[in-house]
């Protein structure tokens, strides 16, 4: 959800990303092995070093000495409203940290009808005696012990593993609320550890489930209630090496927990990069990537993560399947690694990627068009993915994000920049007549050599030209992406004054793009009013990537729930509902979210009772007694 | 949302409506031409872009959903691309309307001025009027008055602008577009023309729909179009037809507006203008072609007292909320669009269900006036007189009485009843009498039907041998027919209970079963006749039932049903009311089984059905002469198609060619007299 894509168009920004991620990582003390991009499988060797505590790395095993246990990201991250009733941003790690957004709360208060005398704080410390003791299978325990392969049934370290970031699991660990936990986890060290972890998992019947990145919104990660076996969360964050680079071919081969600021960080130290860049990126890993069917911002020239995988490892219940060669397309019958890709933890887990590298890009670019009404924007951008010409990323926020975007501009220091902010207001709403209740904006990144992308450039301003839209700057383009690895710290910070939301997406056909955008959010306020609730909700779109044959669009859901006995279950009947809606209007279940056990349900209409028999014949085949038991998907 | 409050079965009494202001009453105070003038500014669709007819038109033309069938006319014709798309342009000329303010207010002060001669009052719900502008605003809203005059639409575009709402476009019929200088008139007031048949004409189909749904979708204004398809001649609602519905409710379906909102329109006349015309109509005389020399003609209706115009703008309905459940919308996700698909079965009986509740929606708003009880029970009177060889008509004491305990009733029943609260009973009844003093005679307090005078008396200096006995049935004929069509406005009130008299009058005991079989045969042979929802059989049952144990008329005890002591008079009423349909249907059946040729066709099946009737009245055999009515006629053989007792050849020399099945129309006829018990059999076919 939350994003790093803070790299700049010149050599200037580059500098800036660069500073930027060199401090995420030194906040934290470099990887004693992360230095060498190409490092052997030296998996024994680590692992009798293992047990050693406070071993450094970007995603610890304790992952509580640096991240928030109730809420998004970072401890040292996250808004608040200071004395004088001013949002600030804590921390040293974005480019808001340390920053004062003047416009937030007016924003706050007028858009949810919140009040920052109506505060709802979270439970400050996790009681972990409210937390059920392990069940833990003895015999099990021992072998993993005897293998050497690290291991916790501390209660903050399986809590840490209980949950992604849906609304209601979030909600719940402010409340200080615990359902059934994992009972143990493991830190496999490379795939051999993880080969024996499933192997004792098969041998001892225990229930595995794989944990990433820990950033799922489709409450993959939720412990089925209804599992009587000990559950053993096998986190696979200790696997972040890369493991060669192979420039022949530019690929390289990266074990599956790497989170994707590291994979990207350490590539670039050799001059590549694999330019996937989920929202999510920070935090989530390659092997939740492979799980899920991710998709990265600058898919446009990079490709989603089906396309950018070369070879995968997975160990399952029946051994290790992987493919014979390289090559760079088979006709082989099904793709095998369509049965990994979204498989979502229920087979196996994902050990090893051979991953496609590209050089790092020479220039990068932001840039935004303001449209006069939504209507035109999309127009432009189905014309855009008509000529195949999108831009690296190319985004369409509606009217309210825009509003939304604008509110979180920080304070500006100079009093030019703000007449000059006034002049441009002036331009676009009194000079050139877009109604400042209609008009939405587009937020471009370029990417490429320096030629190519200023030629890009041209050629997509010339089209958006034609469906009225107007160059407005970098500035708004590059915080149009701020607000996206943003927006999951601003829902804790709602979270404080009784906001609650999330976003969904899905993706759809491009003849039905505005219809999906208007009634869902007309059936989200529709829900809400119904539903009880006493404010209008925040319903917002925007559309995020464009495709030949149609568009990703992502909607954002918040409201204010005041005077609500049981808020969560309204906000799980509204999304419920936006889901349906969706799915009525030609819209994909997700498209890159997944499917979890949130929205299974849905799964038999979206792929056919046969597809669903398909499925299960691959389940029960791969994983007849249920070792792999998150239950997601199926 | 609006939807459940819409239509319940249950305590009808409970129904809160709202209050009516008369729209004259300004109008006889302040200037015609300032109001004509007046700044006109309707609050409009939240989503609407401004755009203009010719642009609507542009939009129309280069739609997908037109290229598409142009291309496949294109294909199967072997005419040219441009060919085709002039003569959608064509089609579309013709069809379109040219809305213009001006034209609306020329209307707006002619309007005034002859709506002041003609009625004493046009009274409207305001709380409606608010309800509306407030859906216009949300959604795209589509009018759906009911229609029992040429009046109405000319009514509602002068009410909308009245109130300062959107001026609708309204589907109209292409008769009036023949009227020279009219027809230009109308189109600038919001109609568009749409031809009677165009069965197998794609082209055409694909423009008038796309025509529709842009106009709906874009905002532009509210579509009007009448669910009954025609006027009404019977003031009875007509079974709505579904063309046009099937349109509207196609955006919503495909997802392409969230929502819309169908707003039924209760209009009600006192006296319609064209009573007498519409029973001539059914008696088979044929209607003068729509002519603008026939509209001047006509000019001496001028003169008359027309009472009041009751219009009552119901809740609006959420296509939303009645599709919701019922409709599956993932079936239009894998075909694109644009391309026509006939609608399946789960849409068209969504689509009819639909039809059905909004008729009912406007029947139940509809305004009863005393004189609608009054005639009822004047013409039951007839033919019980008739029966007895009584002497014709009722004393006024006694038919007040009457009307007084039948208002009771009927406010049970939940009408919509406007009975003044602070004049007598007998100055309400002699009041009504008054207005339609065409239709009744009163003289030393006794009240008659005219027509029978006009059988019982001669006039002066007129033999009664003059006039032949088929031509003195006929006119005796016109007045009972207008007379029942005041009737019928007050059939919807009566038709369940009387369902259900009629089925304990005819089942062969009392006990539930065997009534509810029996009302159950009923409900299905009339089907035809009156709106009575699809599927709904069990509803009405018990809704017949609570009516008629809630006013202590009968009673259930252990599955058997018991008339009170008091219900007698009640049942009786009841099973009067629907026994002139009962008799109409079996000389019907009676017809095919003993009169019809091998070789009767539909189109000679009224004239000769109409001809074995008048035998029948003539020779004492039939007592009801409304069964003359060509409405009944044609909505029993409906019926008997429907049942398979009749069947129609299709193609070749045949075309067109009634089969009966003898067999089983006969023991259609003896159900219906009563004489058969329903069986179980019939019942399961049906």
């Amino acid at each position: 959800m939350a994003s790093n894509s803070s790299g700049g168009g010149s050599s200037d920004r580059q500098r800036i990303a660069q500073q930027r991620l060199s401090r995420i990582a030194g906040h934290l003390q470099r990887p004693a092995d992360g230095s060498s991009a190409i490092v052997a499988a030296e998996c024994k060797a680590q692992g009798s070093r293992a047990d050693v505590p406070g071993e450094e790395k970007t995603v610890p095993r304790r992952r509580q000495e640096v991240m928030k246990w109730n809420g998004w990201g970072y401890s040292d991250s996250r808004f608040f409203f200071n004395k004088k009733g001013q949002a600030e941003f804590t921390g040293k790690r974005y480019r808001l940290s340390g920053l004062i957004i003047p416009g937030l709360k007016d924003w706050f208060e007028g858009t949810f009808g919140a009040s920052l005398q109506h505060k709802t704080p979270a439970t400050p410390i996790l009681n972990s005696s409210a937390v059920q003791p392990p069940n833990l299978n003895e015999a099990f325990v021992e072998e993993v012990k005897s293998a050497g392969i690290p291991f916790s049934h501390d209660a903050e370290d399986r809590v840490f593993r209980a949950h992604g970031h849906c609304l209601h699991e979030i909600f719940a660990l402010r409340e200080g609320k615990f359902g059934r936990v994992p009972d143990l986890v493991v830190w496999p060290n490379c795939h051999n550890d993880v080969v024996k972890i499933v192997e004792l998992a098969c041998k001892h019947n225990v229930c595995l489930i794989p944990y990433g990145g820990g950033t799922s919104v489709s409450s993959a990660l939720e412990c089925p209630p209804e599992e009587t076996r000990s559950i053993v969360s096998l986190d696979t964050s200790q696997m972040n090496r890369i493991l060669w680079i192979d420039e022949k071919n530019l690929t390289a081969h990266v074990e599956a927990g790497i989170v994707g600021q590291d994979l990207e960080r350490l590539l670039n130290e050799s001059g590549y990069c694999t330019g996937h860049e989920p929202d999510s990126m920070e935090f989530s890993s390659l092997g939740g990537w492979v799980a899920t069917r991710a998709s990265g911002m600058k898919k446009n020239i990079y490709g989603n993560i089906e396309d950018l995988v070369v070879h995968v490892r997975m160990v399952t219940p029946q051994g290790v399947i992987e493919k014979g060669c390289q090559g760079p397309r088979m006709s082989t019958g099904p793709d095998v690694h369509h049965f990994i890709m979204g498989s979502e933890g229920t087979l196996g887990v994902v050990t090893e990627v051979t991953m496609k590298i590209r050089p790092m890009p020479e220039y990068q670019k932001y840039g935004s068009v303001v449209f006069p009404n939504f209507e035109q924007g999309v127009a432009c951008l189905r014309e855009v993915a008509k000529e195949r010409c999108a831009p690296a990323s190319i985004r369409l926020m509606d009217n309210e994000q825009f509003k939304f975007g604008h509110a979180l501009k920080p304070q500006v220091s100079s009093i030019f920049t703000s007449f000059l902010d006034g002049l441009k207001k002036f331009y676009i709403t009194k000079f050139k007549g877009f109604d400042p209740n209609r008009l939405c904006v587009a937020t471009l990144l370029f990417e490429g050599d320096r030629e190519k992308v200023l030629q890009h450039e041209k050629q997509v301003y010339d089209i958006a030209a034609k469906f009225g839209g107007l160059a407005a700057g970098e500035d708004n383009g590059q915080r149009g992406y701020m607000l996206t690895f943003v927006i999951a710290y601003l829902r804790d910070l709602g979270m404080d004054y009784y906001v609650i939301g999330e976003s969904f997406e899905t993706s759809v056909p491009w003849d039905r793009v505005l219809d999906i955008c208007r009634n869902v959010k007309a059936r989200i306020i529709r829900e809400c009013k119904d539903k009880g609730v006493q404010f209008s909700p925040l319903s917002t779109c925007r559309v995020t990537q464009t495709y030949d044959a149609g568009a990703c669009v992502y909607f954002y859901f918040a409201f204010n729930y005041r005077g609500l006995s049981d808020p969560v279950h309204v906000y799980e009947q509204v999304e419920h509902a936006a889901r349906e809606e969706i799915l009525a209007n030609g819209g994909s279940l997700s498209h890159h979210h997944g499917v979890g056990k949130l929205r299974k349900e849905w799964m038999r209409e979206t792929v056919s009772k046969v597809g669903m028999g398909m499925l299960k014949s691959v389940k029960d085949y791969v994983d007849p007694n249920n070792i792999f038991g998150n239950r997601n998907l199926l | 949302m609006a939807s459940e409050a819409v239509y319940t079965h249950r305590d009808p009494m409970l129904k809160k409506r709202d209050d009516f202001e008369d729209i004259l009453e300004e109008r006889r105070n302040s200037s015609d031409l300032r109001y004509a003038l007046r700044c006109y500014t309707p609050v409009l669709y939240k989503e609407l872009t401004p755009c203009k007819a010719s642009e609507l038109k542009s939009m129309v033309l280069q739609s997908d959903q037109l290229h598409y069938v142009i291309s496949q006319v294109c294909k199967e014709t072997g005419m040219a691309a441009d060919e085709v798309q002039v003569e959608a342009a064509a089609i579309l000329e013709e069809m379109a309307h040219r809305l213009q303010l001006s034209t609306v207010r020329f209307f707006a002060f002619t309007l005034s001025k002859v709506f002041k001669t003609l009625f004493r009052s046009i009274c409207v719900n305001e709380e409606g009027i608010q309800r509306l502008q407030q859906a216009i605003h949300e959604h795209p809203v589509v009018l759906l008055p009911s229609h029992r005059s040429y009046m109405d639409f000319l009514l509602m575009s002068y009410i909308l602008y009245t109130y300062d709402l959107a001026l609708p476009v309204i589907a109209a019929g292409m008769d009036f577009m023949s009227m020279k200088f009219v027809g230009e008139m109308l189109r600038m007031s919001g109609a568009f023309f749409i031809r009677r048949s165009f069965g197998g004409d794609k082209l055409y189909w694909a423009v008038f729909s796309e025509y529709v749904k842009t106009i709906l979708k874009n905002g532009f204004a509210p579509v009007e179009f009448f669910l009954e398809g025609t006027r009404s001649r019977t003031c009875k609602s007509l079974t709505p037809k579904l063309g046009l519905l099937n349109i509207v409710m196609d955006p919503f379906l495909k997802g392409e507006v969230f929502d819309i909102s169908l707003v039924p329109v209760s209009i009600t006349y006192e006296r319609v203008l064209e009573e007498a015309l519409y029973a001539r109509e059914l008696l088979g005389v044929p209607k003068p072609k729509e002519s603008t020399s026939g509209l001047f003609k006509a000019r001496k209706v001028l003169s008359e007292d027309y009472g009041s115009i009751h219009v009552y703008f119901g809740q609006p309905v959420s296509v939303r909320s009645l599709a919701q459940k019922r409709v599956d919308r993932c079936q239009f996700n894998l075909i694109p669009r644009h391309i026509p698909r006939k609608p399946g079965a789960d849409i068209h009986s969504f689509v009819n269900d639909s039809a059905y509740r909004l008729v009912r929606a406007q029947e139940e708003n509809m305004v009863l006036k005393p004189w609608v009880l009054v005639v009822s029970l004047l013409l039951q009177n007839h033919h019980q007189n008739q029966v007895a060889g009584q002497k014709q008509g009722m004393a006024l004491d006694e038919l007040t009485e009457q009307a007084v305990w039948l208002r009771d009733l009927s406010r049970q029943y939940g009408a919509f009843l406007h009975w003044p609260d602070h004049v007598s009973p007998s100055e309400v009844v002699s009041s009504s009498l008054s207005l339609h003093r065409g239709l009744v005679r009163i003289s030393e307090g006794w009240v008659q039907l005219a027509s029978e005078q006009a059988g019982g008396q001669t006039g002066p200096g007129e033999p009664r041998s003059a006039v032949p006995p088929e031509e003195e049935l006929l006119n005796q004929a016109v007045i009972t027919l207008s007379c029942a069509s005041y009737r019928n406005q007050a059939l919807h009130i009566f038709l369940r209970p009387a369902l259900l008299a009629s089925a304990i009058h005819t089942a062969s005991s009392s006990n539930k079963q065997e009534v509810y079989n029996s009302f159950s045969f009923l409900r299905n042979m009339f089907s035809n006749e009156f709106i009575l929802c699809p599927g709904a059989t069990v509803q009405d049952f018990e809704e017949a039932c609570f009516l008629l144990v809630k006013t202590g008329a009968l009673q259930i005890n252990q599955q058997e049903f018991v008339v009170t002591e008091r219900g007698h008079r009640t049942l009786a009423f009841l099973t009067s009311i629907l026994d002139p349909f009962l008799q109409g249907y079996q000389v019907v059946c009676r017809f095919l089984c003993e009169d019809a040729t091998e070789a009767l066709t539909e189109k000679q099946f009224v004239p000769a059905v109409r001809k074995f009737i008048i035998k029948h009245i003539l020779t004492g055999r039939l007592r009801y002469i409304e069964v003359l009515s060509s409405d009944l006629q044609k909505n029993s053989l409906a019926a008997l198609l429907r049942l398979g007792a009749v069947r129609k050849l299709k193609g070749g020399e045949e075309q067109g060619t009634l089969k009966v099945n003898k067999v089983m129309v006969n023991s259609l006829e003896d159900t219906l007299g009563g004489k058969l018990p329903t069986q179980k059999a019939v019942v399961a076919r049906l």
